[in-house]
């Protein structure tokens, strides 16, 4: 690349360069861009938080609660509706 | 099908106890059924309920996603566990479910992605978020926001954020009950954070320890 990368640029491939799957040049330029530009330091920061906030929700239940009991109802139901299959 | 010796390993165990169990349950055996139903409850609903938002329609789509998983018992290959496939059988009827629901007014995803001038420089300031957020993970109320803003996204993009950030399912899978391309997926993940990280930034206010 000829000219430093722009802003839009660098969020634009953001996810390559933090999934690791760019080429070294192109991971380089990116590396530079970073030296260079503190508030795209901060966009990363903040979307790699709001990546980790996400994840954060997995194995949550219903809204976040987790299910305490299985409700047998429902067990009944599938198994009643399973005989009939 | 026989089995060979092989050392004594906890993944080993938990292979021949899943084909011990698919014969089962391929062969149509009422205990094993019931067992399976039982132990994979619990996380079945946890699933449907992160996707569809409420108990009730959470209830009807894991009822929908054994039955299909009983269904199809004949065509399973064992090429992945039991509960990984039940997991993906109840994604699909939970997404299928919601799709079929009546949907509400969205909000243009454009509309949330950071704008740019001609040069390429950034159209808008950005405010500073805090250092720390393991501290935000582990506060509920936090956690609550962040569910709420990924109910704000448009549909296409929500999905995209609940199966592979909070599910953890890869990419191609997702593309797969989606019915998109990886290459898309990918995109449409990267924009999803975007606009995630806009509508969170709006309630910054939490950010502060009060």
């Amino acid at each position: 690349m000829d000219r430093p990368l722009t802003c839009k640029e660098f969020i634009e491939f953001l996810d390559d360069y933090l999934s690791g799957t760019q080429a070294r040049e192109a991971r380089a330029e990116f590396e530079r861009h970073l030296k260079l530009c503190p508030p795209c330091v901060d966009y990363l920061k903040s979307y790699q938080a709001t990546v980790r906030l996400a994840s954060s929700l997995c194995g949550e239940g219903d809204g976040g609660k987790v299910p305490a009991a299985v409700p047998e109802d429902l067990v009944q139901a599938i198994l009643a509706a399973r005989k009939k299959l | 099908m026989g089995l060979e010796p092989k050392t004594d390993s906890v993944v080993t165990a938990a292979a021949e106890d899943d084909a011990e169990r698919l014969r089962l349950l391929q062969r149509g055996d009422d205990a094993a059924s019931e067992q399976f139903v039982r132990d994979q409850m619990a996380r079945a609903l946890a699933v449907a309920g992160r996707i569809l938002g409420n108990e009730a329609d959470a209830h009807e789509a894991v009822q929908e996603g054994f039955l299909s998983f009983f269904r199809s018992l004949a065509e399973f290959r064992g090429d992945a566990a039991l509960s990984t496939w039940l997991h993906r059988i109840v994604v699909n009827a939970a997404l299928m479910k919601r799709r079929a629901m009546r949907r509400r007014p969205e909000t243009s995803i454009e509309s949330l992605l950071p704008r740019f001038l001609d040069d390429g420089h950034r159209a808008d300031p950005l405010p500073a978020w805090p250092e720390k957020t393991e501290d935000l993970v582990a506060r509920r109320e936090v956690r609550q926001l962040v569910r709420k803003k990924i109910d704000e996204l448009p549909e296409n993009y929500r999905n995209v954020i609940l199966l592979r950030d909070i599910e953890q399912i890869d990419t191609a899978e997702t593309a797969r009950l989606l019915g998109e391309t990886p290459g898309a997926i990918k995109t449409r993940l990267h924009r999803a954070r975007q606009a995630l990280r806009t509508l969170l930034e709006t309630e910054s206010h939490l950010w502060t320890d009060r």
